[in-house]
């Protein structure tokens, strides 16, 4: 039974392969740089747009506006990195309903990448917005004792990014894979539908949890506050 | 019994139990989860993407725990290096 793209062998030389993530990763990069590449080429700013252009523009508003909440004041500076974290994993959940597509995040590798790239960006913008000394104290709080403890839980939310990602996506492969024997035909569809919603709400949780730990890492004001009820 | 039959039954048994107790604490955890912000949307509607999107992110880090429990089952049935190791053994032996 295969447990991860990365058993799926396309191409071998000596001992260099080129195995199913390579290649679905790839081809995700691809399909994401080129579709927006040719999205963007005439960008219209009246009112007559082309309905690929709004699509464009409704998820990167939607992301800007979800950075926003979390509380980082800017969200023109994050919207890259965190932007990327949520197409790719989404894409990639989306994408299993092509036949023979095996998610990338479904090997520990990607996942152990993707937050090993969290791990290093909130050290990044911590120093960019508060500056070295600033940051380096921030792990000090609120005493020295719980320096090594802060240090640990770095660590260790990292680790938690990876694996929650790789036990999402594997799982749901690997139920349809096992139903797929059992059961053909109706119930692996269901369950199909069952990952696709597991794959876009884990996408979101990643991109989130990363915003949140820039967030705390940069110390930015309060989150704009919710607007009075109307009494 | 040898020990390729105690380590098949360990790691088969230990599998099941894994990923059957594992799951009755988020279970718990995530009922309490979803009880409490339902009633705390009864209360402020207005506050409802707040609340939501705090849900959302709270009910991934609790399942994150299954999530582990059933990392260490697949492990323990697919890719566990003790039955590994014993079958190289067995085969090595059949093979002389």
């Amino acid at each position: 039974m295969r447990l991860s793209p990365d058993q799926m062998i396309f191409w071998q030389h000596g001992f260099l392969k080129l195995n199913g993530t390579i290649v679905f990763t790839w081809g995700l990069m691809l399909a994401l740089a080129v579709g927006s590449k040719l999205i963007t080429r005439k960008l219209s700013t009246g009112m007559k747009r082309s309905r690929w252009q709004n699509l464009l523009e409704i998820v990167v508003t939607g992301i800007e506006r979800q950075i926003e909440d979390v509380g980082l004041r800017h969200p023109e500076n994050y919207i890259g990195f965190l932007g990327t974290l949520f197409l790719f994993v989404a894409l990639a959940a989306l994408c299993t309903v092509i036949p023979g597509f095996e998610p990338p995040t479904g090997s520990l590798s990607t996942t152990a990448a993707l937050a090993l790239s969290v791990f290093v960006a909130v050290p990044l913008f911590g120093i960019e917005e508060q500056g070295l000394w600033s940051y380096l104290k921030s792990y000090a709080e609120p005493t020295v004792i719980m320096l090594p403890f802060n240090i640990i839980s770095e660590l260790s939310r990292t680790l938690a990014l990876a694996v929650r990602l790789f036990g999402n996506m594997m799982s749901g492969v690997m139920i349809i894979g096992i139903l797929l024997t059992i059961t053909p035909f109706l119930f692996p569809i269901v369950m199909t539908v069952l990952g696709l919603l597991t794959g876009m709400v884990q996408a979101y949780i990643f991109s989130i949890l990363a915003a949140v730990y820039i967030a705390a890492a940069a110390h930015t004001h309060k989150p704009k506050p919710e607007p009075a009820p109307e009494t | 019994m040898d020990s390729m039959t105690i380590i098949a039954v360990a790691s088969i048994v230990t599998a099941g139990l894994t990923i059957a107790m594992g799951s009755i604490g988020p279970a718990l955890g995530e009922g309490r989860a979803v009880a409490t912000a339902l009633s705390s949307l009864a209360q402020q509607p207005d506050a409802a993407a707040t609340i939501t999107r705090t849900l959302f992110v709270g009910l991934a880090m609790i399942e994150s725990i299954a999530i582990y429990c059933f990392v260490v089952s697949m492990i323990l049935i697919f890719a566990n290096p003790f039955w590994n190791h014993v079958i190289a053994g067995a085969a090595q032996a059949a093979g002389k």
